[in-house]
C-alpha cells in the first residue's frame, strides 16, 4: 500500500470553518447561498418519502439521494456563512421564506412517486451539468465542493433515468402516471436555466445557468422519448426563487424544516 | 501498519499509526486508512492535526470517525487534536487499500470494482451488473436489487446462485 501518490497538497475545509481562516468573498457567498438552498430544499422534500415510498428499496434510495444533497447543502451553506460569521444552521433554520433563494422546482410537493421521479430527473441532470462546470471554478472551495458532488449526482441521474424507463414503458397506467408527473414538473424547469442574479459579475467563479441549457436539452427530451413518453409542452412558470419568490407549498415545508431548531434554539442531542 | 505517506517524520508516523486504528462505524472491519479516508497528519509539539476526507458529502459516519480520532490521540497523550475535513481532491474508492478490499470481502461485502472496469460512463450512465462477485459463494451470476443500500457507499445485490443478498461497496 502506498499513499505517496495521493497526498493532499492543499487543505480545503469548508465544514470546519469556524477555526479556519477561510472566508468566502461577499459575492461568492451570495452565489453559494442560492446553490445551498436548492440542495437543502430538495434534500428535505426527499426526506419526506422516508417510510412512505412504494417499496423499501426506494425508501432507502430516495433517503440516500437526499443525504447526498444535504451534504452539498451543508458544504455550500457553511462556506457562504463564512462571509457573515454565520453557521450552516444559522442559515438553514433562522432565515425566513423571502430570504431563501431556492428554485421553485425543488419546492414542489412530492406528489406521487412518478412526480417525484420527474422532479428528480430534471434536478439531477441540472445538478450534474452545474457541478461539472463549477468544478472548474476559479474559487477553490466551490470547485472542491462541486468536484465531490458531481460524482454523487451522476448516480442520481441514473436512478431517475431507470425509473423513467420502467414507468414509461411499464403498464398503461404507469405510463399515464409518469406522463402526468412530467407534465406537473415541466413548467419549473425553465427557471433553472435563467440568469442567476448572484452569478452576474462572477465570471470564471460562478456558472451562468444559461450555459447549461443546451446539455439539458440534448439529453432529457431524448430520455423522455426513449421511455415512450411525450416531452411536455406546458409553458414555463413565472419563477423568481432566486429573488425570494417561492412556490405556495414552500412555506409549510420550511416551517416543518425549521420548527425544531426554532422551538429549541441551540439544542444538541 | 507500515504503509505511510511519503516523507512522514517519526513523530508524524506515530500520530498516523494511532489515527489509522480508527475504524468505519458502519463497516467496522475497515480502518480509515484502509478506506483512504485518512489523508495527512502534522505535528507541532503535542498539538496534532489530522486531515480526513469524507466518503460521500452527506455521510454521517464522518462525525463518528472524527470523534474517534480525537479520542484515540487524546488517550495517547496528545494535548490538542484537530481534525480537518478535506474536500479536495474528492475521495474515491481507488484509494481503498488492497488489504481493505480483502477485509471487505471476508466481511461479506463485495469490494468496489476498479474504475477501469468501466463502471462509470461520461454522463450518469453507471453500468452495474457486470462482474460483481458474490462474497458468499464467489459466483459472478449476481444481480443488482437496488442501487442504493444501507449506507451511501453501498448498493444492494443478490446472488442468483446461492440466493443470498449482499452489499456491494460502490465504485466511486
Amino acid at each position: 500500500m502506498n499513499h505517496s501518490n495521493h497526498v493532499v497538497s492543499s487543505a480545503i475545509t469548508p465544514e470546519s470553518i469556524a477555526d479556519s481562516s477561510l472566508v468566502a468573498p461577499e459575492a461568492v457567498a451570495q452565489y453559494a447561498l442560492g446553490l445551498g438552498d436548492d440542495a437543502l430544499v430538495l434534500a428535505h422534500r426527499l426526506g419526506e418519502w422516508i417510510t412512505n415510498a412504494p417499496e423499501l428499496e426506494e425508501d432507502v434510495a430516495l433517503g440516500n439521494i437526499g443525504l447526498d444533497l444535504l451534504g452539498h447543502a451543508r458544504s455550500l451553506l457553511t462556506y457562504a456563512g463564512t462571509a457573515w460569521d454565520k453557521t450552516e444552521d444559522d442559515l438553514a433554520y433562522f432565515r425566513d421564506e423571502p430570504e431563501f433563494r431556492s428554485h421553485q422546482l425543488f419546492e414542489q410537493p412530492n406528489g406521487d412517486f412518478a412526480a417525484t421521479i420527474a422532479r428528480q430527473l430534471f434536478a439531477s441532470v441540472y445538478f450534474a451539468e452545474l457541478y461539472r462546470a463549477l468544478s472548474e471554478s476559479a474559487d477553490a472551495t466551490l470547485a472542491a465542493i462541486a468536484a465531490k458532488a458531481v460524482k454523487e449526482v451522476d448516480y442520481h441521474v441514473d436512478h431517475s433515468a431507470q425509473w423513467l424507463l420502467r414507468l414509461g414503458l411499464g403498464t398503461e397506467y404507469s405510463h399515464q402516471r409518469m406522463q402526468a408527473g412530467l407534465d406537473t414538473m415541466w413548467p419549473f424547469v425553465d427557471e433553472l436555466f435563467r440568469e442567476d442574479p448572484y452569478a452576474v459579475g462572477l465570471e470564471g467563479v460562478a456558472v451562468d445557468p444559461r450555459t447549461l441549457r443546451p446539455a439539458f436539452d440534448a439529453s432529457v427530451p431524448q430520455m423522455i422519448t426513449e421511455a415512450g413518453l411525450e416531452v411536455p409542452a406546458a409553458p414555463a412558470a413565472r419563477g423568481g426563487g432566486r429573488s425570494g419568490v417561492h412556490a405556495e407549498a414552500f412555506g409549510p415545508m420550511l416551517a416543518e424544516l425549521q420548527v425544531l431548531a426554532r422551538a429549541h434554539p441551540g439544542a444538541t442531542w | 501498519m507500515t504503509a505511510i505517506m511519503a516523507g512522514l517524520t517519526r513523530d508524524e508516523q506515530a500520530v498516523w499509526d494511532i489515527a489509522a486504528t480508527v475504524v468505519d462505524p458502519e463497516v467496522p472491519v475497515l480502518t480509515i486508512e484502509d478506506l483512504g479516508v485518512l489523508r495527512a497528519v502534522s505535528v507541532a509539539g503535542d498539538a496534532v492535526t489530522v486531515d480526513i476526507t469524507p466518503t460521500y458529502s452527506g455521510c454521517p459516519a464522518i462525525d463518528a470517525m472524527r470523534d474517534d480520532i480525537v479520542s484515540a490521540l487524546s488517550a495517547a497523550g496528545y494535548a490538542e487534536v484537530r481534525v480537518r475535513q478535506v474536500l479536495a481532491p474528492a475521495w474515491t474508492t481507488e484509494w481503498m487499500s488492497s488489504a481493505g478490499r480483502a477485509k471487505l470481502e471476508a466481511f461479506g461485502i463485495a469490494p468496489p470494482l476498479p474504475h477501469e472496469a468501466g463502471m462509470r460512463g461520461s454522463h450518469g450512465s453507471v453500468n452495474l451488473g457486470l462482474g460483481i462477485r458474490c462474497p458468499h459463494c464467489g459466483s459472478l451470476h449476481t444481480r443488482q436489487l437496488s442501487r442504493f443500500g444501507s449506507t451511501s457507499c453501498k448498493a444492494l445485490y443478490v446472488c442468483q446462485r446461492c440466493q443470498e443478498p449482499f452489499d456491494y461497496f460502490k465504485a466511486h
